[in-house]
């Protein structure tokens, strides 16, 4: 199969079982989305995808390939990218810095020491490619830091953007933005390139609504249930699990 | 994108100080190099630890085995300066490429001690290794060729002077050039977040151990062109000192800017001069008056004292 494929993946912290024979696939153009309440193993799942923590039995492979033994570096590079939870970004750097490291880094220009950074064309058509998707060309020259948390939210997109994976993990890319500009985040989800497969990790259902074509809800490192919106609203355990048992 | 000649300023002030210099004070020449050798080391300095965040306090390690490996390669190979630059350059490299396979493992206050340490095993080593090294007498014999087969090391000095000036200037431009490009940018983004450029596939591991390893070679440039002005490499090159003031001139000058390692080496090892002539007893209070000064009020160093004085300007 192309795309992600996780099967029986088992996290355990000594007797603390995190992630629990979780099992999906993940094909180009996906728009998944995992949901569960907080302490469900969503990031830890994340984690595991891209090669932050290793997992305790189960496997991963993308495009058929097992991705055991690779560190998470090697996994960007195979094509599985992540944004952060808590915006992790360059925050001294501009915005073309930031996402111009990510394009650089990308393909791999980063040992070259006799040109300038903003010397290859390529990189930089590339660069205001991204900017201008995000929405970011004005902010270009400002430093991360001075710029609002939900562009800082699309700067995390963009820089993952810039890596050109074909597996893309949004790891709450709504986390922390004032309501009033959440649909800059959902806008710029629904920009992303058609056969992108994307996990979106979300709390706010109403995002998760708008973008997500099939959703995964984790309980307690395991899936409960998997199925598309329509059904994942009408799944009386999920609506027990969001509103408490015996809400009517 | 096309060169702005404002960049150029900077470089062209400095090269007016250092004919000025030599001019207004012919007899303080030796003192001048000393200081031109020292901006050599901080530059070093200034990309491991302004542009990659790498904490060090032990920069000697890789200045010291250059003095003792330009040293020795004019006693027994070549005394030509040149080739012994190359000699100290390899063998700084070479310090820090192996010791930053294990330093760059680790972080924060650890990598600290394990800096420090390097370079006390070092001068430990350079102590045991009489025979080779002179041992706590230092190594001597050391005699130059002229520079290029035509300027001969003079007594004044006046050689010493521009050799170091030419070796500085050189390192100077070759650091601008690096903190621009791709590599630069992936020392920035190390220093800014070690996660993220893991995230965005950056072998960070292998990316510090290179940053560490050309910043060592010009460490070594700078303890290689010490051992040929002076021809004399003491155990001194190793110590704690050594590296602990390098870490003060660049935080002075302000760090991450290259030009701040030129300017904090100049006041430092100035005031130092003139204080420890003032009051040779206590002249280390105006040395540490100066810093908490500096730390206080210009946490950026002298570098941000222009924008300290914008910001003043506008109220904030």
């Amino acid at each position: 199969m192309s795309g992600l494929e996780v099967n029986g993946l088992n996290k355990s912290f000594g007797g603390l079982t995190v992630c629990k024979d979780v099992t999906f696939e993940l094909g180009p153009g996906d728009r998944k989305a995992l949901i569960g309440p907080n302490g469900a193993g969503k990031t830890t799942l994340a984690n595991l995808i891209t090669g932050i923590a290793p997992p305790s039995s189960g496997t991963i492979r993308l495009d058929g390939r097992d991705l055991r033994g690779l560190r998470e570096p090697q996994r960007v590079r195979a094509g599985i990218a992540k944004t952060f939870q808590i915006t992790t970004l360059f925050k001294r750097l501009t915005v073309r810095e930031n996402i111009r490291l990510g394009v650089s880094e990308r393909k791999r220009q980063g040992l070259k020491l006799l040109r300038r950074a903003d010397g290859d064309r390529a990189t930089e058509a590339e660069v205001a490619e991204l900017m201008h998707q995000f929405r970011l060309t004005r902010h270009a020259d400002t430093t991360v830091e001075n710029l609002a948390y939900g562009q800082q939210r699309l700067i995390e997109m963009a820089l993952t953007l810039a890596l050109h994976p074909r597996i893309l993990i949004l790891d709450e890319p709504a986390a922390g933005v004032p309501t009033s500009e959440n649909h800059l985040i959902v806008e710029a989800i629904e920009r992303l390139p058609k056969d992108l497969a994307v996990l979106i990790i979300e709390h706010d259902m109403q995002l998760v609504f708008k973008v997500a074509r099939s959703i995964i809800v984790l309980v307690n490192g395991a899936i409960l249930t998997e199925g598309t919106p329509r059904e994942i609203s009408r799944d009386r355990q999920v609506r027990d699990l969001y509103l408490g048992a015996g809400h009517g | 994108m096309s060169p702005n000649p404002r960049r150029l300023v900077p470089d062209l002030v400095i090269l007016a100080a250092a004919v000025g210099l030599f001019f207004v004070f012919p007899y303080d020449l030796a003192f001048l190099t000393r200081i031109l050798i020292m901006v050599v080391f901080v530059l070093s300095l200034d990309l491991v630890l302004g542009y990659a965040g790498i904490a060090t306090l032990g920069h000697a390690a890789m200045y010291g085995t250059g003095a003792y490996a330009a040293g020795l390669f004019a006693i027994h190979v070549s005394a030509d300066p040149l080739l012994g630059l190359a000699a100290g350059a390899v063998a700084g490299a070479a310090i820090a490429a192996v010791s930053g396979l294990i330093m760059m493992r680790a972080h924060g206050l650890t990598l600290l001690m394990l800096s420090i340490a390097v370079a006390q095993v070092l001068q430990e080593v350079a102590n045991k290794a009489r025979p080779v090294t002179g041992g706590a007498d230092g190594l001597r014999g050391i005699r130059m060729e002229p520079v290029l087969g035509i300027w001969e090391f003079d007594f004044i000095g006046r050689t010493g002077y521009w050799y170091a000036f030419t070796v500085m200037a050189l390192v100077l431009v070759m650091l601008k050039v690096v903190v621009a490009s791709p590599f630069g940018l992936s020392a920035r983004g190390i220093h800014e977040s070690p996660a993220r450029m893991r995230a965005i596939g950056t072998p960070v591991y292998a990316r510090l151990v290179a940053i560490y390893t050309l910043a060592g070679g010009i460490a070594g440039v700078a303890g290689a062109l010490a051992a040929q002005v002076t021809s004399l490499v003491s155990l001194e090159v190793y110590s704690f000192e050594h590296s602990a003031e390098a870490v003060i001139m660049l935080v002075l000058g302000g760090t991450g800017r290259l030009y701040g390692a030129v300017l904090g080496v100049a006041l430092f090892m100035t005031v130092e001069h003139l204080a420890a002539a003032v009051d040779p007893f206590n002249w280390l209070f105006i040395i540490g008056a100066l810093v908490l000064g500096v730390v206080f009020f210009v946490p950026a160093g002298l570098m941000g004292v222009p924008g300290a004085l914008a910001r003043l300007g506008r109220g904030r």
